[in-house]
């Protein structure tokens, strides 16, 4: 007999099913999702490797947000292994975060991120960041209900990252290329090859060149959100249809 | 790393499929995997082979079928070059990805008695 078919033994039968093996997530992205829109917020996927400088750049949104009176619009959820670390310095530059512990996952789901909403007043928010694991893979394959998906590369992190790691850069909307400031200490580093290595794997590729440490790109960060705000409710303004 | 939690997500949904149909055990189990997924195949099969053990899957073989990434013109310009940017050469729209980020469970071959 064939072991690996089954012929010759009449009671095994092929099931077709050809289904998405990850649609219970699915379903719990398209729920957190009805949420985010319900409440006409903007969710925005944090992704990118562990020390990238993610919480460094909600720390900098923070201050820029509330330079423009928007501090309390926005708020975070951070997934963090074991600590409240990342989710406490964000609080300390001022806005409302709490953490997801993770334990020892590689990355959130959809499910993780509604247990997180029932601990923060998100409601109210005009953005939710959701700060992923640091990781530059598996973030990537788990869908959470966002509107966008952001990735933080560091400069320190190399050029060929965007080819290497395609599953993520493919899914990005945008790539903050951060710690430019120290781009002289890196004489091998060319950010014009960065760009270029996107443009294989990003379909539509968008990169901002920022640094928490000269506050270069960080103007342009926040107008690229506002810009998003904007797209998002003359999108739903569309779907509602004129009054 | 994330296999385990799709193996975890495969097993809930075998089992299921299994009680529906009532079978007495799983003989195959084929997926589709897409080379953009972000799934290594080695380390699904690493922790398939730890989760099957005293399950409906203990006798079932894993059988993979890769799947190649394809990026292609929205407006029928046909496929981008691999080693390309994903912009269509014709009329230099963003190019849309045609396969190879699929994770499908395409088909079990069960025991029913
Ligand atoms: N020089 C420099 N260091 C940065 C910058 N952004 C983050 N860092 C540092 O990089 C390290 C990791 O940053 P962090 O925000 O914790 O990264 P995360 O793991 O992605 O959240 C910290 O020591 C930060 O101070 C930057 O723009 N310039
Ligand atoms: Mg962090
Ligand atoms: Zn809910
Ligand atoms: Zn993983
Ligand atoms: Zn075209």
């Amino acid at each position: 007999m064939c072991d690996a078919c089954g012929c010759g033994d009449s009671n095994v039968v092929p099931v077709a099913l050809s289904e998405r093996v990850l649609a219970a997530n699915d379903r719990g992205a398209r729920h957190n999702r009805e949420h985010f829109h319900d409440h006409g917020v903007i969710a925005v996927n944090l992704m990118g490797g562990p020390g990238a400088g993610k919480t460094a750049i909600l720390e900098a949104s923070a201050q820029a947000l509330a330079a423009l009176g928007e501090a309390e619009k926005v708020g975070v959820l951070a997934g963090d292994l074991a600590t409240d670390h990342d989710a406490a310095r964000v609080r300390a530059a001022g806005i409302l975060a709490e953490s997801i512990t993770t334990g020892s996952a590689c990355h959130l789901d959809a499910e993780m991120v509604h247990r997180g909403l029932h601990r923060l007043a998100w409601r109210s928010l005009d953005f939710l960041f959701i700060e992923n694991v640091g990781n530059l893979v598996c973030p990537a394959v788990y869908d959470l209900g966002q509107d966008a998906n952001v990735v933080a590369l560091s400069v320190t992190e190399g050029e060929d990252k965007p080819l290497k790691y395609p599953t993520m850069f493919q899914k990005a909307d945008l790539v903050l290329l951060t710690k430019t400031d120290l781009l002289p200490q890196l004489p091998d580093i060319d950010v014009a090859r960065i760009a270029t290595n996107l443009s294989h794997v990003m379909p539509k590729p968008a990169m901002i060149t920022m640094s928490v440490r000269t506050g270069e790109g960080i103007d342009q960060w926040i107008q690229w959100l506002h810009g998003l705000k904007h797209l998002r409710a003359s999108m739903r303004a569309s779907i509602v249809g004129p009054v | 790393m994330h296999e385990y939690s799709i193996v975890q997500a495969l097993f809930d949904r075998i089992q299921d499929a299994a009680r529906e149909r009532g079978a007495v055990a799983v003989r195959r189990v084929k997926l589709r995997i897409g080379e953009i997924a972000g799934v290594d195949v080695d380390l699904l099969q690493t922790a398939y082979d730890l989760f099957r053990v005293r399950t409906i899957c203990e006798g079932a073989w894993l059988d993979v079928e890769r799947v190649s990434a394809r990026w292609t013109c929205p407006d029928g310009h046909g496929d981008i070059a691999r080693g390309h940017a994903l912009v269509c050469p014709a009329c230099a729209r963003p190019a849309r990805l045609a396969a190879g980020d699929e994770i499908v469970l395409e088909q079990l071959d069960l025991e029913v008695p």
